[in-house]
């Protein structure tokens, strides 16, 4: 039972409670709780002394918006994003309980009728926001992955390849998501013409951009890991005399999996960060706009509001790097 | 050798004139064998020492064909060589086992390649059945990663024999071992072989292990241009036991014969 616990702390990434699940199963106390005040102790200062400055510095700072807002603003603007996102789901609840009430009372009155269900129209709340976010750099993470394993393959595989298409990609990999975007919202609107699709045009340019910016990291690393598997592993392979599909699926890819996947770690890192940029231009309606309209809104708990999506993105980007440190442990055979 | 037992043991595998030459940054090229020549006889367990650098691995990477040759050529039962097959088993000296297999996959991974026709179960039985032999039963199913270096050499010697080579290679495969490890593995080695009697070449570096396992020890000079320097014939009945073979009357001479090589090329 402990020994499960650690392990799964250990797996992802929570190092920092093992001292506890220690300390809790009668392990030299002494020994877990200098643990405990190095692993937790210190952080937990470094922040609390972070949260003072901030809060010191933030009295001293006038801004056009009225004085820079503290922790405590913060805070209370988080709660109030909370409520907002209560009371909208009430309201939607409201709606379909009361559209239900109507259908009823007409299939009452005529079995035949066939009512229109609508759906609620309100305006997304800030968890809406997260969750379209979260939506949309996952959809562009897709596609990286789509088109930077495949490349990745090849050029690790073939030097030749790899030496023709370096140029290319050295200097399309550090362009800014901001230079991508026009370039990407005239392409998708001229090949994404159907506006009843399934999904929003600002969507699908959002995560484009954000694969353009991300894939990458993606394509070196596959391509460097399939250029330097271990000699023996090839040689086994060429000894035993396996076909070309064998030899990829069974040997350079699995020899490869741990490389692939410190690509994909940065891949979604860098993803995470661009897409902000790219939901403020292309409007789609996630973190990045949240931001952008309350920029221009411009009220006096604006530049709080916005403070509190900063610190939702930079918690969601640590989860989603954690989750990818976990996988790459889980396929890393070393 | 007679006529007789010539015939009764016809050559397996022959070096004629091999040499091999690899280019140097300057344009020059360095060769590290010239018309070397060998014949190894079926069924017979062969032994190369030779100092460090002399070409051993040149020569064995050249039969198993991952190393191209400059000029001469390898017969294997009468046909040149193109290129590896699963004909020659390798075992190299570190294991390269595919870490992310089990260790009975390992051992499948060639199997299914050389005996594709058979039944999954067959190639199980196979598989299962060598690594049993190297004393494995217990841990088929373990991933190669999590196995002691010791183990994963066992693996390596299992999967060298399941695919029923024509002839083995062996690349110093206890080079990376402690001693104690390394007598254990000579002897699981020599069980096997027993069995199964592949012809054999391995390199070493270790006197008493070549005449522990060889029936002949070839001596390679010193490069560069190294040849075959001097054969020494061991004549130990087998099967043979580690202490009856060091207390035998001719042990002694075999091994200065061998150091006394060493110390003069
Ligand atoms: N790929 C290569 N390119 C150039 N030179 C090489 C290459 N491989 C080996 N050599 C050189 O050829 C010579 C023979 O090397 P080889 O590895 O065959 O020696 P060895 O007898 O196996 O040595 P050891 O006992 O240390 O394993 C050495 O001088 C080595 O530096
Ligand atoms: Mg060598």
């Amino acid at each position: 039972m402990k020994a499960r616990t650690i392990q799964l702390l250990q797996f992802t990434g929570m190092f920092w409670a093992i001292p506890f699940v220690r300390l809790f199963s009668g392990e030299e106390i002494l020994v877990q709780l200098r643990q405990i005040w190095t692993s937790i102790g210190l952080p937990v200062m470094a922040i609390a002394g972070f949260l003072l400055t901030w809060h010191l510095v933030a009295q001293r700072v006038n801004t056009s918006l009225g004085r820079l807002p503290g922790p405590m603003e913060v805070t209370q603007q988080a709660q109030v994003l909370w409520q907002e996102h209560l009371t909208e789901r009430a309201k939607a609840n409201d709606f379909y309980a009361r559209q239900d009430a109507r259908i009823a009372k007409i299939k009452a009155a005529n079995p035949n009728a066939k009512p229109r269900r609508v759906a609620f129209t309100g305006k997304p709340t800030y968890l809406d926001q997260i969750l379209t976010s979260l939506k949309t750099v996952f959809v562009g993470f897709i596609f990286a992955s789509i088109l930077a394993l495949p490349i990745g393959i090849i050029c690790g595989a073939n030097k030749n390849i790899m030496t023709a298409l370096n140029p290319i990609i050295q200097v399309l990999k550090p362009v800014s998501p901001l230079a991508w975007l026009p370039i990407v919202t005239m392409v998708v609107s001229a090949v994404y013409t159907t506006n009843n699709g399934l999904v929003p045009k600002s969507f699908i340019i959002s995560a484009v951009t954000v694969a353009m910016c991300s894939l990458w990291a993606t394509l070196i690393n596959t391509a460097v890991g399939v250029a330097s598997v271990n000699k023996d592993y090839l040689n086994v392979a060429q000894v035993l005399q396996l076909s070309a599909r064998q030899r990829t699926f069974k040997v350079i890819l699995p020899a490869t999996l741990p490389m692939i996947f410190t690509g994909l770690r940065i891949t979604l890192g860098v993803g995470w960060m661009v897409l902000i940029a790219a939901e403020m231009m292309a409007q789609n309606p996630g973190l990045g706009k949240f931001i952008w309209d309350e920029f221009q809104n411009g009220s006096s708990t604006s530049i709080a509001r916005i403070m509190v999506a900063v610190l939702t993105i930079g918690m969601i980007g640590y989860a989603l790097d954690r989750l990818m440190a976990a996988l790459q442990q889980k396929v890393s055979f070393a | 050798m007679s006529a007789n037992t010539a015939l009764a043991s016809p050559i397996l595998l022959s070096c004629q004139k091999l040499s091999k030459s690899y280019p140097l940054p300057k344009g020059q090229s360095y060769e590290v064998l010239h018309e070397l020549q060998l014949d190894i006889m079926k069924g017979e367990f062969m032994s190369i020492i030779g100092h460090s650098g002399c070409g051993k691995s040149t020569l064995l990477s050249m039969i198993a064909g991952l190393n191209p040759i400059s000029g001469g050529q390898i017969l294997l039962g009468g046909k040149a060589i193109k290129g590896p097959g699963p004909d020659r088993g390798v075992i190299f000296q570190s294991p390269s086992l595919l870490p992310w297999m089990s260790a009975l996959d390992n051992v499948l991974l060639g199997v299914n390649q050389v005996f594709p026709h058979e039944t999954k179960d067959t190639r199980r039985d196979i598989a299962s059945y060598y690594l049993q032999k190297v004393g494995l039963g217990d841990a088929l199913d373990k991933r190669a990663k999590d196995l002691s270096q010791g183990m994963q050499q066992r693996v390596g010697i299992a999967r060298a024999f399941a695919i029923k080579p024509q002839i083995l290679l062996l690349d110093e495969p206890f080079g990376m071992l402690d001693s104690l490890t390394r007598a254990e593995l000579q002897e699981v080695l020599l069980e096997v072989w027993n069995r199964e009697k592949i012809t054999a070449i391995m390199i070493t570096h270790d006197v008493d292990e070549a005449i522990f396992l060889s029936d002949r020890v070839v001596m390679m000079t010193s490069g560069p241009r190294a040849q075959i320097g001097d054969v020494l014939n061991i004549h130990l009945e087998r099967p043979r036991e580690r202490k009856a073979v060091m207390e035998h009357p001719d042990y002694y001479e075999y091994r200065s014969h061998l150091i006394d090589f060493l110390e003069h090329v």
